[in-house]
């Protein structure tokens, strides 16, 4: 199974923010038994995607060194229920990044209106943790920013190139 | 300059929001993974809360030491901290009450010797040389 939880990002501003943009379909299995007839997008793959945003976002400007892990949930309010054909965009925001570790804040938007906030903290595993037993074996070094994130990765550079040279233009 | 009701009041106020326990389960003596339910990555947490509680800057393993087992064996062997280990320790912790574990110095005990208590003292002790 992939675990991918966004369709792509939006916008990017190295190690200030990001926002991706999440597509529910009707065709992802979950909605299947989640529920029968009432296709809710469960909550804990809402923080994932969060969790998938902030922490492309904390990992380049770390320069994917650090794996960057979801550690901790510290708080989360959902406003209401997110059904199949809704598209929602998730905002992240760097709070700290520390060697150690680093928070995020995490806002869920759907038509413009923020209805779910989520403050996540990651822990950083060094460099040593790439041979451990939690690093799948035969996978790539970086076990966190696998080959499939890394297409995310390389397009939330390009935007976060863009952006800097329309400010460089103004 | 706060009293150490004070930072202990903010101490617990930490560990509540942290560990998502009652202020009334927290004791000065209470250990934060026997009696708090502390996991490793909460260790991290609290150490991020604490900087923000009280504006100073906690260094890597300043509060919370790691010990590995393996690492000298002049500071232990077969999983029990000899006592040029626990000197050492308590160089490295002098905030930390030792009583109970120099009565029974094996390592899977190391972890009772983090309680609110030591880190009220700890943080006394960095607020009184002004967060250094």
């Amino acid at each position: 199974m992939r675990w991918i939880w966004l369709d792509g990002f939006t916008a990017f501003e190295s190690g200030v923010r990001a926002r991706s943009v999440k597509n529910l379909s009707l065709a992802e299995d979950h909605f299947a038994q989640h529920f029968p007839g009432f296709p809710v997008m469960p909550a804990s793959l809402i923080i994932e995607g969060l969790a998938q945003t902030g922490g492309i976002l904390v990992g380049e400007k770390l320069d994917f060194k650090e794996k960057v892990v979801l550690g901790k949930v510290l708080r989360a309010k959902f406003e209401r229920e997110f059904l199949a054909g809704e598209t929602l965009e998730y905002d992240a925001e760097v709070l700290m990044i520390r060697p150690e570790g680093s928070t995020v804040l995490g806002k869920v938007f759907c038509e413009g209106k923020c209805e779910a906030e989520v403050e996540i903290f990651f822990a950083h595993l060094g460099p040593s943790w790439s041979k451990s037993d939690a690093a799948p074996a035969g996978n790539d070094e970086n076990f966190v920013f696998s080959s499939e994130l890394k297409s995310f990765i390389n397009q939330a550079r390009r935007l976060d190139n863009q952006a800097k040279a329309k400010a460089g233009s103004v | 300059m706060a009293s150490q009701d004070e930072i202990f009041e903010k101490v617990s106020a930490t560990l509540v929001e942290a560990l998502n326990v009652d202020e009334d389960e927290i004791r000065p003596a209470s250990t934060l993974t026997g009696d708090l339910g502390a996991e490793s990555i909460d260790f991290l947490d609290i150490v991020f809360r604490l900087e923000r509680e009280f504006g100073i800057k906690i260094p890597r393993e300043e509060l919370f030491p790691e010990v590995a087992e393996g690492n000298n064996p002049e500071f232990m062997q077969d999983g029990v901290v000899t006592p040029k280990g626990i000197d050492e320790l308590k160089r490295a912790m002098p905030f930390a009450d030792f009583n109970d574990f120099e009565k029974d110095p094996r390592m899977t005990e190391f972890s009772n010797l983090f309680t609110v208590k030591m880190i009220t003292n700890y943080i006394q002790d960095k607020l009184a040389r002004g967060g250094r």
